[in-house]
């Protein structure tokens, strides 16, 4: 996911074609206080006009007890953007103002109710308390993201390389994103130079079970890629479990063995997932 | 829309353009400056564009000066739109 600063006409154009699988046009934090209407117009008039190729397209609103949240909602929720992203949410309650302001602007408009998602941001120590109560609060909630930066800010400390300070909020938020069954998206790396670190720590976050990680320059898209696209080994393997597996569940044996480890229900999930990122059609094998 | 202060919007940046809006006398009429790197090509359309924002929002004394960097047409509507908002106390949802 590419943030894409919500006053910045260049980078608005041109962020479909780095081929971001989603794209964050940000009006919170990225635009100064004095140029929020500006943003807004501007974002509301590229959201009609840019081709982002197939793109998802997400759009970062201002919270609603700031002067600006309103406005915001007012302006992008007709246009349908694939999913508001909302920041800095703590509770339910704030949670289900959001909803409610959407659906009556969705009702003025003569829209449904089901099209455009909603992506919780949570920014706070206590946001990251009511996880759980955010994710599972209703279907149009499909992600949640955490805010590394702000996050380190409300809990005072320093945000280190190794990401220490927000390891149990990124195992909390992951928890209640799977529990939910909704994705769950990483927060930024800032040192957009330093590659290596990147890769590292996207590989950890893979590993702890997110589904994607957010980036604010485009040069990390390929690292993100490429640590959460399979390798051949990996959907080679995943085929043949498959493969394997439709041929016993054909002769009607249940459990079975592939290189030598036996294969059961979770492994077969895992091959499935793994195909799935590959674009591979696993009914098809 | 009146023009009651003097507003701007956008930008030098490579793909935006600087709207700079002033009030003028009442029945004046419409001043408009355009500078633009593709003013040849694109000097017409562009006029165009900034007497429709101007039309749209019923703007009939202004003097405006427009200084484009290469901005397509969506990226000049909206930084019409913001500056006469601006200058017109119209604007919503930001602070100065």
């Amino acid at each position: 996911m590419l943030y894409i600063p919500g006053n910045n006409p260049a980078m608005l154009l041109h962020g479909g074609v780095y081929g971001a699988d989603s794209l964050l046009l940000d009006l919170e934090d990225a635009v100064a206080l004095n140029q929020k209407d500006a943003a807004r117009i501007l974002v509301r008039n590229m959201l009609k006009t840019v081709d982002y190729y197939g793109a998802e397209v997400c759009v970062r609103v201002n919270h609603l007890d700031t002067p600006f949240g309103m406005d915001d909602l007012n302006e992008i929720v007709p246009l349908q953007p694939n999913a508001i992203r909302y920041p800095k949410t703590e509770t339910i309650e704030e949670l289900d103002r959001l909803v409610q302001v959407i659906t009556e602007i969705e009702d003025r408009h003569g829209l449904p109710h089901d099209k455009m998602k909603i992506h919780i941001m949570i920014e706070t120590a206590l946001g990251v308390q009511n996880v759980f109560e955010i994710a599972k609060f209703c279907k149009r909630v499909d992600a949640i993201t955490i805010g590394g930066q702000d996050l380190t800010a409300d809990m005072n400390i320093k945000n280190t390389k190794d990401g220490a300070g927000i390891d149990l909020a990124r195992k909390m938020i992951v928890m209640a994103a799977k529990a939910n069954k909704i994705d769950a998206i990483d927060t930024v790396f800032v040192d957009v130079d330093n590659e290596e670190d990147l890769r590292i720590e996207t590989q950890y976050i893979k590993e702890l079970g997110f589904n994607g990680k957010a980036v604010i320059n485009p040069r990390q898209i390929d690292i993100v890629h490429e640590v959460f696209t399979p390798t051949e080994e990996e959907i080679r393997k995943a085929y043949r479990i498959i493969k394997e597996f439709n041929r016993n569940k054909a002769l009607g044996i249940g459990v079975f063995a592939v290189d030598g480890k036996m294969v059961d229900a979770p492994v077969l999930t895992r091959a499935n997932y793994v195909l799935e990122l590959a674009g591979v059609d696993s009914d098809a094998i | 829309m009146e023009i009651v202060k003097k507003a701007q919007a956008g930008s030098f940046e490579s793909s935006d353009v600087l709207v700079l809006i002033e009030p003028v006398e009442k029945g004046t009429g419409r001043k408009i400056e355009v500078d633009s790197a593709v003013q040849r090509q694109y000097g017409d359309q562009i006029l165009t564009i900034i007497q429709e924002s101007l039309d749209e929002y019923e703007v009939n004394d202004i003097h405006l000066v427009f200084n484009d960097k290469g901005a397509i047409d969506t990226v000049i509507k909206a930084r019409l739109e913001t500056a006469i908002k601006r200058a017109s106390n119209a604007q919503k949802g930001t602070m100065y």
